[in-house]
């Protein structure tokens, strides 16, 4: 079986680990607390990836039609 | 901000006879309720400890008042065991499964481990155990004798709705309840119950419930008769056979009578839980009403749950029929005089309105705007009557509360179901009138998708400040123009509004002095712009000046017009067809008003001056738009007949010809498809191509019919005017009238149903030709021939189904959608968050636009602000 990368394809938004320190400043920024974002699974594949660990919080940059970019935060769970 | 806490479980299982037992205050053992002196009996069905419900009277039980003590359930002792019918499946599933020696559920002791893991492995996951449960059932019922004590099994067969008979005997319910108290633990689990919350033997009753007062409330008619709830009606049937059952019992009476007592108490209690149960006669009131028993105050859509926790009847609230008038303003609705005689706004007296206060209350209720109710600061209320009212009026002091009748500018919400989207509830102001129906401007039809057919609508009128401030800000009519749907106007000029501006504005046609006076007889305008022109000495204007008089100064905007022809070269401003609408500084220079420019949906003046001036002067544009529109279509008269409909004969020779043709080149490729010389298309098949191309055909001929007619039909025929100009109705529609109707169609294809090989007996098998499979050669104005009539229903017909089934499906993903996304909310920072805070969206839309806020980006929009700077820096 050939193994491949998630994020190289096409239907995959870009996925980037947040500093704890740049985490902190997401949740500043929209004053809230981790739990009120959005989640995602360790065992995402596209998490997995980049090597998230629970609790670590992920920026997900996606294509938009209505703002050609958009990005979204999403906690690791587990 | 914190994360709420949360419901950890919430846990499902069958209340015990202790339980019934410990949560009841009194055993009732008498059907009587109350006696000769009207106090209630204790330890009869409206035993005082069960809760209150007189007035002035406290609660035995807890001391509450009524409304504070929330009612004590009390219990009936059954002589014997009574089956609960809501579990009569239930028990026939465990009585075949289990041994009917030892009550053992029959499987053996491995088997039974691996479901039980099966089950736990289930819940731990928090998924449904149904499958694996019932896969338990049907195996154990394999057995076919007890692998336990060896007892050979017998059949039970059940017969609806409550018989369990084994080998020719009926099972008792007692008999049951044994042997359900007989299964150990271990085999309950397996069962999927849990035994310390729900042991089968449960669902056999030995004891019953009485509930509260509370909850079968009896009702003192005005003849000083007491009219009982149809509950305690009940109740009080299954006390009295409880009685002579007990009583027979103890007398030694024969098993015959006992069984058949027995069967009368079941029957009761049945019904008492649910009066619809299948192969059970329900139980009848008096006068031959079927009994509301517990189970229907749950079901249905007037039940507990659909009719009294989802939806709830208000007061302060009126419905009525609608219909037009067209002196009214948009924001505006006209209530009928005796609507607004009965519903009332809350005004508390204070030093300030004090003798208004007064004033109002002197009225009385009957004349109005009077006032119905007093408060005073004790919150006693004090109906105010034509004989009281002097005297309440000089009792008014500071603090009292009158509700003062419905007067003009009153603020209320107007509503029409369904309310599909926000529009559908709007705030109004309020214009009492005489007559019968509410009175609302036909341009606000659209939002709520009325019309007036006999549509009825709702008003509510809000009773405190807050609710009058949110209704004023949010949901006036004005700031519902833009529809948040497609960022357009959704209210705007329709029918005849549309027709009247465009025949006003369409050419230059002079008006004289008078002419002008008399469209402008409904305006405050006081001096006329200067003439056009001078003709046999008398000055004239046009329509597009008078028009001009409604637009709001400094307004510039230019477009195409709905009726613009689409020319392959757009001269734009030197449009010959005036469809290029041309507007400087708040005159309408060129072109022709109609939907484009005011209707609904469209609306491009509308939509500019909401953008570059504010709502309210949108609103009053559209007010003295409508009123100049319907001056314009009586200042040139407008109707439509039959006549209108009407082409000359040597058109209708022509469109003749052109059907003849058209039915001639089919018959040529039926011709060609029989002699195999047919060229099927790419990706088709024969027979399909020979379709496509026949209806290719007959499209083109109706096509062509159409335009042969439309040459005929000018902007001088009435039925062009409204097609034109966007108001109403197609070109399509009156070609089909003048000229000929065309293909009919049942899903997209020509009418093949009918007989074996052909539509109609008319016909012979196998003809393909153009009349045999819908054509419909006639117009409506000449008439259909039988099968082209027959053909046109057909085609009718689909119609209508189609729109039925698309209503419903459409309504129902609408409720799905809604109760779905209802919580969501859009806050002050553009993010999307739920009701517990969790985000939803980091940005509105991700691009955080409100689309009815948005002005949709075009070069025409950049060179109006570079225009609009300029003017500014020259002046």
């Amino acid at each position: 079986m050939t193994k491949f990368a998630v994020k190289d394809h096409e239907m995959v938004p870009e996925h980037v680990l947040l500093t704890p320190e740049e985490s902190a400043e997401v949740l500043k920024g929209f004053n809230i607390v981790a739990p009120q974002l959005p989640k995602i699974h360790v065992n995402d594949p596209a998490a997995k990836e980049i090597d998230a660990k629970v609790g670590d919080v992920i920026k997900v940059i996606r294509k938009s039609a209505t703002a050609k970019h958009s990005i979204f935060y999403r906690l690791v769970i587990d | 901000m914190t994360v709420p806490k949360r419901i950890g479980k919430i846990r499902f299982g069958l209340i015990s006879p202790q339980e019934f037992r410990k949560m009841s205050v009194v055993k009732i053992i008498t059907a009587d309720t109350y006696d000769d002196d009207g106090f209630p009996i204790e330890m009869g069905l409206m035993d005082p400890r069960l809760g209150v419900i007189d007035p002035g009277l406290r609660c035995r039980s807890c001391g509450g008042r009524p409304g504070e003590c929330p009612g004590h359930f009390g219990h009936i002792d059954l002589i014997a065991p009574v089956i609960h019918v809501g579990f009569a499946k239930l028990i026939r599933k465990v009585l075949r499964a289990i041994c009917r020696d030892c009550s053992r559920l029959m499987l053996k002791e491995n088997e039974k481990n691996m479901y039980l893991g099966q089950i736990q492995e289930l819940e731990r996951l928090g998924q449904m155990t149904d499958d694996t449960v019932n896969k338990v059932f049907s195996e154990a019922r394999k057995n076919k004798t007890c692998p336990y004590c060896g007892a050979p099994q017998k059949d039970i067969k059940f017969e609806r709705p409550l018989s369990y008979i084994e080998d020719g005997h009926k099972l008792t319910a007692s008999d049951i309840r044994d042997r359900f108290e007989m299964i150990p633990d271990d085999d309950i689990q397996v069962m999927g119950m849990n035994p310390a919350t729900a042991r089968p033997e449960w669902i056999i009753l030995t004891v019953l419930p009485v509930p509260p007062v509370t909850m079968r409330p009896s009702i003192t008619l005005e003849s000083g008769q007491r009219s009982e709830d149809d509950l305690t009606h009940k109740l009080v049937d299954i006390i009295r056979i409880n009685q002579r059952f007990q009583e027979n019992r103890e007398a030694g009476a024969p098993q015959l009578i006992i069984e058949d007592l027995w069967e009368l108490l079941q029957y009761h209690v049945t019904t008492f839980l649910d009066n619809t149960v299948s192969g059970v006669p329900p139980a009848r009131h008096r006068s031959g009403r079927p009994l509301k028993t517990l189970s229907q105050r749950l079901k249905g859509k007037e039940g507990r749950f659909r009719g009294s926790l989802s939806g709830k009847r208000v007061n302060f609230s009126a419905r009525t029929v609608i219909s037009p008038d067209p002196n009214l303003s948009i924001g505006e609705v006209g209530v009928p005089m005796e609507i607004a005689m009965e519903l009332s706004v809350p005004m508390i007296a204070n030093v300030r309105n004090m003798e208004i206060v007064k004033t109002f209350v002197r009225r009385g209720p009957d004349r109005h705007p009077g006032v119905n109710y007093a408060t005073r600061p004790d919150q006693r209320r004090v109906k105010v009557t034509e004989k009281n009212c002097e005297e309440v009026a000089e009792q008014i002091d500071v603090g009292w509360k009158i509700d003062r009748q419905l007067a003009d500018g009153d603020i209320v919400l107007f509503n029409r179901q369904p309310s599909l989207h926000r529009m559908s509830i709007m705030s109004h102001r309020v214009k009492v009138m005489p007559y019968k129906t509410f009175r609302l401007n036909p341009a606000v039809c659209p939002p709520y998708n009325a019309d007036f057919d006999g549509d009825e609508m709702n008003m509510h009128v809000p009773q405190t400040e807050e609710a009058r401030a949110e209704a004023e800000i949010l949901m006036r009519v004005q700031e519902n123009i833009l529809s948040p749907r497609f960022g357009g106007p959704i209210i705007g000029g329709i029918h005849d509004y549309v027709t009247g501006s465009f025949l006003l504005t369409h050419g230059r046609k002079p008006i004289d002095r008078r002419g002008v006076m008399e469209l402008l007889k409904k305006f405050d305008i006081s001096e006329l712009p200067e003439p056009e022109g001078v003709a046999d000495g008398q000055p004239y204007w046009t329509g597009k000046q008078v028009f001009s008089l409604v637009l709001p100064r400094g307004l510039d905007l230019s477009f195409k017009a709905d009726f613009c022809y689409n020319c392959d070269v757009c001269k734009g401003a030197d449009c010959e067809n005036d469809a290029f609408v041309v507007i400087v500084d708040g005159q309408l220079l060129k072109g022709t008003i109609d939907a484009e420019a005011i209707g609904a949906f469209k609306g491009k003046i509308t939509d500019r001056i909401i953008k570059e001036y504010s709502p309210s002067v949108a609103s009053d544009f559209l007010d003295r738009m409508t009123l100049l529109a319907l001056r314009g279509i009586m200042h040139e008269g407008f109707s439509f007949g039959i006549d209108d409909e009407d082409i000359p004969q040597a058109a209708v020779d022509q469109i003749e010809e052109t059907t003849r043709t058209a039915r001639e080149k089919s018959r040529q490729l039926i011709a060609a498809y029989n002699a195999g010389e047919l060229e099927p298309l790419p990706g088709r098949t024969l027979d399909e191509t020979l379709e496509m191309r026949i209806m290719q055909t007959l499209g083109k001929a109706r096509d062509m019919a159409g335009k042969i007619a439309g040459r005929h039909l000018g902007l001088d025929n009435s039925g062009v005017v409204m097609a034109v100009s966007g108001a109403r109705g197609s070109m399509l529609n009156l070609t089909q009238m003048a000229a000929c109707v065309g293909q009919q169609s049942v899903r997209g294809e020509r009418i093949m149903r009918g007989y074996a090989g052909r539509t109609l007996p008319h016909f012979r098998p196998g003809d393909l030709g153009a009349e045999a499979h819908g054509f419909v050669e006639s117009s409506y104005k000449g008439g259909l021939n039988p099968t082209e009539f027959f053909f046109h229903a057909i085609g009718g017909r689909e119609g209508l189904v189609d729109t039925a089934i698309r209503t419903s499906q459409s309504g129902y993903l609408q409720r799905r959608l809604v109760n779905a996304l209802q919580d969501l909310e859009v806050r002050y920072d553009g993010t999307v968050k739920e009701t517990r805070g969790m985000i939803v969206q980091f940005q509105y839309g991700e691009d955080g636009v409100d689309a009815s806020r948005r002005d949709y980006a075009s070069t025409d929009n950049v060179k109006r602000i570079i225009k609009s700077v300029l003017k500014k820096e020259s002046a």
